[in-house]
C-alpha cells in the first residue's frame, strides 16, 4: 500500500541513489540536475507554506528567491575582490563562509517578507496577488537597472563558499549540502504544519470569521507565516546562485514566482513533499523534452492546463486515487 | 530643463497612460464581470504586434495591419474563451493563475516558433510621420498624438459601451449578480464570450500601435501586463472609471518619474550616479505609489469594499 508518507520516502531515498550512483559513473551533470531539483523544490516548499496551508497565493517569491542569490552574490564577489561592502559602523568586506552567508540571507529574506507581508497582507484574494507580483517585479526593474551589480546580465562569482572546509566545488559534495538543507526544511515544515500555529494557519483558509471568533488574530498567523515562508525560499536562492556561480536578475523575474507556483500544483497542492516531486518532474521534463526541442514549453503549457482542468491533486493526488480505487 | 522638453514628457506619460487603459480596460471588465483573473491577457497584446506585424509585411499598410491586430487578437480571444477559459470561471484564483500562465508559455513559444527570435518592426504611415506644432512653438510627434486620439475615442465608446447601452447595462449587472441576471433570460455565457473578445480585441490593438514604436518581440506583453495590474489594483477591480484614472496616472507617473528623478539628483551629486540611482528609482515609483493607495485604500480608489 503506498501512502503518502512512503511516497516522500521514495523519492528522498532515490534522489540520494541517483546521486551516489552519478558519481560512482562519473556523471557529474546528472548531479547538478538533482541539486537543482532540491534548489527548486526548497524555493516552493517555502511557497507551499503560504500558498498550500494558508491559502495566500503569492505570486511574488521570486523576490525572496532573488533576494538571498543577490545577498549571496554580493557577499562571495566582495569577499573574492576583497573590497570593503560597507565601511560603517564596521569595515565589512562580504564573507565566503556559508554560515555567514546563509544568516544574512535569512535575515533579510525574513524583514523583506515582514515588510511586504506587511503590506500585501491588507488585502486578499486576488488583490493580494496583483500585489505580490507587482512588488516581485519592483525588485526585478531595481535589479535591472541598479548597474553596481552587473545590472540586466548580472554578474559571476567565481567559487562557491565553503563550509568546514568542505571541498564544495565537488558535485556531490554541494548536493549532500543541499540535501541536508531539504531535510532540516522538511522535518521544519512538517512540525510546523502539525502545530497549534499550523492548525490556526491551515484554519485561516477555510473561514476567517471563526479564525477571528476563538480568539486568534488571522493577520498575525498569516503574517508569521509569510516570513518563514519568505526565508525558507531565500536559502533555496542563496543555493542556486552557488550552484551555478552566477547571479542575474532572472532569479527575480515573474517566470520563476510561476514556475514555482506551477512545481506546487504539479506534484499536489498543500502536501509537505508535493513541491519535491512537482520541481522533479519539471526538472526532468524540461531536460528530457528540451532535448528534443527548443519548444518544449509549449508542451509544458499544455501539461499544466490539463493537470489544472483534469487532474487535481497533481502527481501525489493522482497516486493516492489510483491504489485507493485498485 | 526647458518647458518644451517637460511638456513632450507630459504627452508621452499621456500617451503612454492611455496605451495602458486599453490593455487594463479589458482585464478590469473581465475580472469584474467574470471574477476571472487573466495573466493571458498580455498574449493577446503580443499576438496583435505580431499580426500587425505580419500583414504589413504582406500588404505594406498600416491601416490593414492596425486592423488585423485587434479582429486577430479578438479571435483568438474568442477560441481560447470557447475551449479553455469557460471551464475556469466556477474554480478557485488559483486555477486561474496556473492555466492562464500556462497560456502564456503556449503562446509565447508557438509566436518564436513561427516568427522567429527577431524582434520585428512596423512603419509609422507617411500621413503621421514627423511631428506638429501644437502651439507656441512647440512640436510633438504625430505618430504619439494620433495614439493620444485613439485612445481617447476608446475611452469614450467604453464609456458609452458601459453606462447607455443594453450591453453595458448586462455588463454592470453581472458584476453585481450572475445568476440573477442568467435567470432574467441574458445568455450569460454569449455576454462572457463577447467581453473576453473584446478585452482581447482591446489588448491586440494596443499592442499593434506600441509595436509601431518600440519593437514586435516575444515577451513584449508581460511588462505590460504587469503595469495593467498595477493600474487595476490602484484603481479598484472591474471599474472602469478607476482603470482610466489609474492608467492616466501611472502613465504619467512612470514617465515624469523617470525624467524628473535624475535631473532632481544632478543637483545634489554628480552626473553619472545622479542618471544610474535615478533611474533604478524612476522604475520603482509607480510601485511605491500603489503601495500608498494600498494603505490609504486597501481597494482602490473606485473599488468595492471588501466583504
Amino acid at each position: 500500500m503506498i501512502s503518502e508518507k512512503n511516497i516522500s520516502y521514495i523519492s528522498l531515498i532515490s534522489l540520494l541513489l541517483i546521486a551516489i550512483f552519478a558519481e560512482y559513473f562519473n556523471e557529474p551533470y546528472l548531479i547538478t540536475l538533482l541539486s537543482r531539483i532540491i534548489i527548486f523544490s526548497i524555493a516552493a516548499i517555502g511557497l507551499n507554506l503560504v500558498l498550500g496551508f494558508g491559502n495566500l497565493i503569492s505570486f511574488g517569491h521570486a523576490a525572496f528567491f532573488g533576494l538571498g542569490g543577490y545577498i549571496s552574490g554580493i557577499l562571495a564577489i566582495h569577499a573574492f575582490n576583497s573590497e570593503l561592502l560597507i565601511s560603517w559602523p564596521f569595515l565589512f568586506s562580504g564573507s565566503n563562509n556559508s554560515l555567514i552567508i546563509w544568516s544574512f540571507t535569512i535575515l533579510f529574506c525574513s524583514l523583506l517578507a515582514l515588510l511586504l507581508g506587511a503590506l500585501c497582507l491588507r488585502t486578499s484574494g486576488v488583490y493580494f496577488i496583483m500585489i505580490t507580483l507587482a512588488f516581485a517585479q519592483m525588485l526585478y526593474y531595481f535589479a535591472i537597472s541598479w548597474p553596481s551589480y552587473g545590472g540586466e546580465d548580472g554578474f559571476s562569482i567565481y567559487v562557491r563558499s565553503t563550509l568546514f572546509g568542505i571541498n564544495t566545488m565537488q558535485g556531490l559534495n554541494f548536493f549532500l549540502i543541499c540535501f541536508f538543507w531539504l531535510l532540516i526544511i522538511l522535518f521544519t515544515i512538517n512540525r510546523v504544519v502539525k502545530s497549534p500555529f499550523g492548525l490556526a494557519l491551515r484554519a485561516t483558509r477555510f473561514n476567517l470569521t471563526r479564525v477571528k471568533s476563538v480568539g486568534i488574530n488571522p493577520f498575525k498567523i498569516q503574517l508569521i507565516a509569510f516570513v518563514l515562508s519568505g526565508a525558507i525560499t531565500g536559502i533555496a536562492g542563496s543555493l542556486y546562485v552557488d550552484l551555478n556561480r552566477f547571479v542575474s536578475p532572472s532569479l527575480l523575474s515573474w517566470q520563476m514566482s510561476g514556475e514555482f507556483i506551477v512545481f506546487i500544483l504539479i506534484g499536489g497542492l498543500g502536501r509537505i513533499y508535493g513541491p519535491l516531486i512537482g520541481a522533479a518532474f519539471f526538472v526532468t521534463f524540461e531536460q528530457f523534452f528540451g532535448s528534443y526541442t527548443e519548444h518544449w514549453q509549449i508542451f509544458l503549457g499544455i501539461i499544466i492546463i490539463s493537470t489544472v482542468l483534469f487532474a487535481k491533486g497533481g502527481i501525489i493526488g493522482f497516486i493516492l486515487e489510483y491504489r485507493k480505487n485498485e | 530643463m526647458t518647458a518644451e522638453l517637460l511638456i513632450e514628457q507630459l504627452l508621452n506619460g499621456l500617451q503612454f497612460g492611455f496605451m495602458l487603459f486599453l490593455m487594463s480596460a479589458g482585464l478590469t471588465l473581465i475580472f469584474g464581470v467574470m471574477g476571472l483573473i487573466n495573466l493571458a491577457h498580455g498574449s493577446f497584446y503580443m499576438i496583435g504586434a505580431f499580426s500587425a506585424a505580419a500583414t504589413f509585411a504582406f500588404f505594406n499598410s498600416f491601416w490593414l495591419s492596425l486592423f488585423a491586430s485587434f479582429s486577430c487578437a479578438a479571435v483568438v480571444g474568442v477560441i481560447v474563451e470557447k475551449t479553455i477559459i469557460r471551464k475556469l470561471y466556477n474554480r478557485d484564483h488559483l486555477d486561474q493563475v496556473l492555466v492562464t500562465f500556462a497560456l502564456i508559455l503556449f503562446f509565447s513559444e508557438l509566436i518564436r516558433w513561427i516568427f522567429g527570435a527577431f524582434p520585428l518592426y512596423l512603419d509609422v504611415p507617411k500621413i503621421l510621420n514627423g511631428s506638429i506644432e501644437i502651439f507656441g512653438g512647440i512640436y510633438y510627434s504625430k505618430y504619439r498624438l494620433f495614439i493620444i486620439f485613439v485612445g481617447l475615442i476608446i475611452a469614450t465608446f467604453l464609456f458609452f459601451l458601459i453606462g447607455k447601452t443594453n450591453l453595458g447595462i448586462q455588463i454592470r449587472a453581472g458584476q453585481y449578480d450572475r445568476e440573477m441576471i442568467s435567470a432574467l433570460g441574458v445568455n450569460i455565457s454569449k455576454l462572457y464570450t463577447l467581453l473576453f473578445g473584446i478585452g482581447a480585441a482591446l489588448a491586440g490593438l494596443a499592442g499593434a500601435l506600441i509595436g509601431t514604436i518600440q519593437s514586435v518581440e516575444v515577451g513584449m506583453g508581460e511588462p505590460i501586463l504587469i503595469l495593467a495590474f498595477v493600474i487595476i489594483v490602484i484603481g479598484g477591480i472591474g471599474s472602469i472609471k478607476g482603470a482610466l484614472i489609474a492608467s492616466l496616472l501611472v502613465g504619467l507617473v512612470d514617465t515624469l518619474g523617470r525624467f524628473l528623478i535624475p535631473w532632481v539628483l544632478q543637483t545634489i551629486t554628480n552626473p553619472s550616479d545622479a542618471m544610474s540611482i535615478g533611474s533604478a528609482i524612476g522604475s520603482m515609483l509607480i510601485y511605491i505609489l500603489m503601495a500608498i493607495i494600498l494603505i490609504l485604500r486597501p481597494t482602490g480608489l473606485y473599488g468595492k469594499k471588501l466583504s
